[in-house]
């Protein structure tokens, strides 16, 4: 199917900016879904708030845009109920790690198969450019003026932490292999989390020194390097891509199957 | 002894009349004083192929019963005061996106963690104004466990009819009285299911806009009709819209389905009103004390009567305005510092004959609370 199949068209132009990275993540998925082969009905999307939780509306599957920070909490009431739906849900960086948090954490604890992909940006776009919990050490936000002073989340490390049986990172500037993972995180049984470094340049850009959208790209192409290559012993800044964790752990609704076996079989 | 005949807590008839309803999916969160309904539920729901799962807070809870409902399941969570607050915005949700859910309050003392053990109805007006922006909600109350089922059965089937979430909103004594429940029939009390769309596949569905009789007929997710949910205001489509055209028509469209219905929706239960003199008003554990002294007063030949609301929104103005309009005097009885007094005083011509039977001390209100109030008005007391 051609990708304008999976858009619903009666609902463009979309709400971003011109060259915001969520295009490409939107583009991305799409493309995994078609190379998977995934029918449009089984497909649930499920978001948050924010600019990239606005994908919803644009994607001709059943979406669900929620409240702010809950779109885990939402997908698990979904996939719970219909375990053979395949559920995707995009949050940005301030919906998944700062509202949201607590729900990413146990979503992953419990290894429910659901693909959370953090459109992840280092800022809050829908409300201006304040810091969001990705925001770098000293970089400059609406609310951070003098440069932020909080450390940031390194999102790999905490979905490892709290047990996600998935875990990758890409970049809006590596499309290719950001397809690939998608589509092997959305093939994953449990719970995967792909974090993808998607510009902002109209308020992270802005506000950084960053004038363009192509400079943010190549920033995402200087400045990241696949996992384990040598370059990182020498800038130990450089940030890592490519697929972190990809383990079998029990998955919570076949988990949950068991239990109906056992419960029925009690008298 | 009858077979189905059972000796329970409130909290154990909520259940029953929960799975009786065809309860599928149950979200929560442990609290005192409604967690015994969390506890049966994990126990039972499996036993059928329903689904429980305690989250990770109160707020989740409230959102994954949104997402089981819209999969066309029949979906509860319960909770009691500090949860209720929580899972305000998500009720908004369940609002906005006219998505069928019921949500059990056991009330207990508040403000804040207040008194956890003890009761209280001090979450009147949070039912009807704890979620944000204009809108309207049900919600059912009941003072006994047989009340309790059939309140609860009533919840599921106006949450379907009017595509809305239904607050249950229980007190910490009827949840927790053991008494008997007569267990009804499978079909002696009618249960409304689910109203999904006839549109085929391939054809063009609709979610948001309403047939002539203003029913909005579903569809599931996961099912051959992919749409759009959101919070925001929206079009038929399901999409996002600020056209003040069509935020106006929604707005009246969630107000007026409810609103517009309050007599149907309306559950009340009248005691000795017809030559009564004064008139009791009470809802929940406080409707067991009134009756108890309209009892006691009538067996003295006292013209007392009560009117014992179980619908306390939409709040039932017409049916209080003319019970009320022959009676001297009416006492709203009630565990609070006058939520119901305040409406009951709306709802009547002469608002000054209105008075309040109270208590607040985390004690169960006492028929001696109510006689003090009373013999006052009868001009028996100093
Ligand atoms: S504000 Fe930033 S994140 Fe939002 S649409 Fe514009 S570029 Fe994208």
């Amino acid at each position: 199917m051609p990708v304008r199949d999976y858009i619903r068209e009666r609902f463009f132009p979309h709400i971003w900016c011109p060259g915001c990275g969520h295009g490409t993540v939107m583009g991305s998925m799409i493309r995994a879904i078609e190379n998977l082969g995934i029918k449009k009905s089984d497909i649930v999307v499920v978001s948050g708030i924010g600019c990239s939780s606005r994908i919803c509306g644009y994607l001709d599957f059943h979406t669900l845009h929620t409240i702010h920070g809950r779109a885990l909490a939402f997908a698990t009431g979904v996939k719970l109920s219909r375990p053979e739906l395949t559920l995707i849900a995009p949050m940005g960086d301030g919906d998944a790690f700062a509202i949201g948090g607590n729900h990413l954490i146990h979503a992953a604890r419990r290894n429910i198969d659901i693909t959370a992909i953090i459109m992840n940006n280092s800022i809050y776009g829908m409300t201006g450019g304040q810091y969001s919990p990705l925001t770098g050490y000293g970089d400059f936000a609406t609310t951070a003026p003098y440069g932020n002073i909080d450390r940031s989340f390194d999102v790999v490390k905490l979905a490892m932490g709290a047990g996600a049986s998935f875990v990758a990172r890409t970049t809006t500037y590596h499309v290719r292999s950001m397809i690939k993972i998608l589509e092997k995180a959305i093939t994953h049984k449990g719970f995967s989390v792909v974090d993808i470094l998607s510009q902002c340049p109209t308020y992270f850009g802005r506000k950084n020194k960053l004038e363009s959208a192509v400079d943010m790209l190549k920033y995402y192409k200087t400045h990241t390097i696949p996992i384990g290559s040598k370059e990182k012993e020498k800038n130990p800044d450089l940030i890592e891509r490519g697929i972190f964790v990809q383990e079998k752990y029990p998955e919570y609704c076949a988990e949950y199957d068991k239990i109906i076996e056992k419960a029925s079989k009690e008298r | 002894m009858k077979k189905n005949l059972l000796f329970v807590q409130g909290n154990e008839a909520c259940v029953e009349a929960a799975l009786y309803a065809g309860l599928e999916f149950f979200a929560g969160y442990p609290i005192t004083p409604s967690t015994e309904i969390a506890e049966l539920l994990s126990y039972r729901l499996p036993k059928k192929g329903g689904k429980f799962i305690q989250m990770e807070d109160e707020i989740s809870s409230m959102c994954a019963i949104i997402g089981a409902s819209l999969t066309g399941k029949k979906v509860m969570t319960a909770t009691s005061g500090p949860g209720f607050s929580l899972k305000q915005e998500a009720i908004g949700f369940a609002v906005m996106t006219e998505t069928p859910c019921v949500i059990v309050n056991v009330q207990r003392g508040g403000p804040s963690t207040g008194l956890p053990t003890s009761v209280s109805q001090g979450d009147i007006m949070q039912a009807r104004w704890g979620t944000h922006g204009e809108h309207a909600i049900i919600t059912l109350t009941a003072s006994n466990n047989q009340d309790v089922f059939a309140m609860t059965v009533e919840a599921f089937n106006l949450s379907e009819t009017f595509r809305s979430p239904v607050i249950l909103l229980f007190d910490e004594v009827v949840a927790h009285t053991r008494e008997r429940l007569i267990m009804p029939e499978p079909g002696e009390i009618s249960v409304v299911k689910r109203l999904r769309t006839s549109v085929k596949e391939g054809t063009d569905y609709h979610p948001y806009l309403p047939r002539e009789d203003g029913r909005l007929p579903m569809s599931d997710f996961g099912g051959v009709h992919r749409y759009n949910v959101t919070g925001l205001m929206h079009d038929m489509w399901g999409f996002p819209s600020d056209n003040p055209k069509i935020v106006y028509g929604l707005m009246h469209h969630l107000v007026d389905k409810i609103e517009g219905h309050t007599k149907e929706i309306t559950r009340i239960k009248e005691f000795f009103i017809e030559d009564a003199e004064y008139l009791l008003i009470s809802y929940g554990s406080s409707a067991r004390t009134a009756l108890h002294v309209v009892e006691n007063r009538r067996a003295r030949g006292e013209k007392v009567g009560l009117l014992e609301i179980q619908t306390l929104w939409p709040f039932p103005a017409d049916t209080v305005r003319k019970r009320c309009a022959s009676v001297n005097c009416v006492i709203v009885v009630e565990m609070n510092m006058g939520q119901i007094l305040h409406e009951v005083k709306k709802a009547v011509d002469d608002p000054d004959k209105v008075f309040l039977a109270n208590q607040i001390n985390g004690s169960f209100i006492t028929p001696t609370d109510i006689l003090n109030i009373l013999r006052i008005i009868q001009g028996k007391g100093s």
